[in-house]
């Protein structure tokens, strides 16, 4: 997690959930963001780290857009930025992405299946035009 | 979310910006869904912070054992601070510093390094687990 200051870079911070499979979807598709299709634009935030209380990664997503991905509505990620940073510059929540794409059986947490591979790329995908949108709207 | 007396919960740190983050997961998933699925369970370290009554119980009520994937150990230090009995600490750097033949270069998916790395800590993880409820 670091960036120059005068860099424009979006967090992105993913709960990564051990409880569902959503949860690894969050993980999944923020890793797809940053190695394959924002590499330059983006970084990630370790989530147990900020929670933990790690300065640098507060301070950032203090400073710089931050983008949460959840995999629940319980939205830990989102209410966490929130709580000890500042307000994201925008939320997503896998199963409600899920839902509307009507996606039912997406297997385990541990491995994912075809489906969950192709749920994980869809949303790094949504991710990545967030990532656009935030960038076209930093003055 | 409820767990039975003789449940171990098994909580790690998932960290995303490297593999042994990533391995630290695995290993959870390999003890609670394989090694010992019947005394294990594991819960989300995020949701555990953010506060949810349900979560604090679970790691009041049970022994703890962490995992974390570096020396920073997030998990150890939410679970104590969210009053969690802690009855292990696991840290894969650890492992993976008895294990340097093991290359781990993948974060994303875990290679086949990855996963040898991950059972190994499993294993133990798992040893550690039978000693707990062997006192109880």
């Amino acid at each position: 997690m670091m960036a120059e200051s005068q860099e424009k870079k979006v967090g992105i911070v993913s709960c990564s959930g051990e409880g569902c499979v959503e949860g690894t979807i969050s993980r999944v598709a923020t890793r797809l963001v940053l190695e394959k299709l924002r590499p330059n634009e983006t970084v990630t935030i370790c989530l147990p780290l900020f929670l933990a209380g790690g300065k640098e990664e507060r301070e950032f997503a203090r400073d710089y857009p931050t983008i949460t991905v959840d995999g629940c509505n319980k939205m830990c990620a989102k209410v966490a930025t929130e709580r000890y940073s500042a307000k994201p510059a925008s939320s997503i929540i896998i199963t409600a992405l899920t839902r509307d794409w009507g996606c039912p059986k997406l297997g385990s947490r541990r491995k994912l299946n075809d489906e969950a591979l192709a749920v994980a790329g869809k949303v790094a995908g949504r991710i990545a035009e967030e990532v656009d949108e935030v960038l076209k709207r930093w003055v | 979310m409820k767990a039975s007396p003789k449940k171990v919960i098994v909580i790690p740190c998932s960290g995303i910006g490297k593999a042994f983050g990533s391995i630290s997961r695995d290993v959870t998933f390999e003890v609670t869904e394989n090694l010992r699925k019947e005394t294990t369970q594991t819960l989300c370290l995020a949701l555990l912070v953010s506060g949810d009554q349900e979560s604090l119980q679970l790691v009041r009520d049970n022994k703890c054992i962490t995992v974390d994937g570096c020396p920073l150990q997030c998990a150890e230090k939410n679970v104590k601070y969210a009053g969690g009995k802690l009855a292990g600490s696991f840290r894969v750097v650890d492992v993976y510093r008895e294990n340097r033949h093991l290359k781990l270069r993948s974060v994303t998916f875990l290679d086949a390094d990855g996963q040898k790395m991950a059972l190994a800590v499993a294993e133990r993880i798992g040893k550690r687990v039978d000693e707990l409820l062997r006192d109880e």
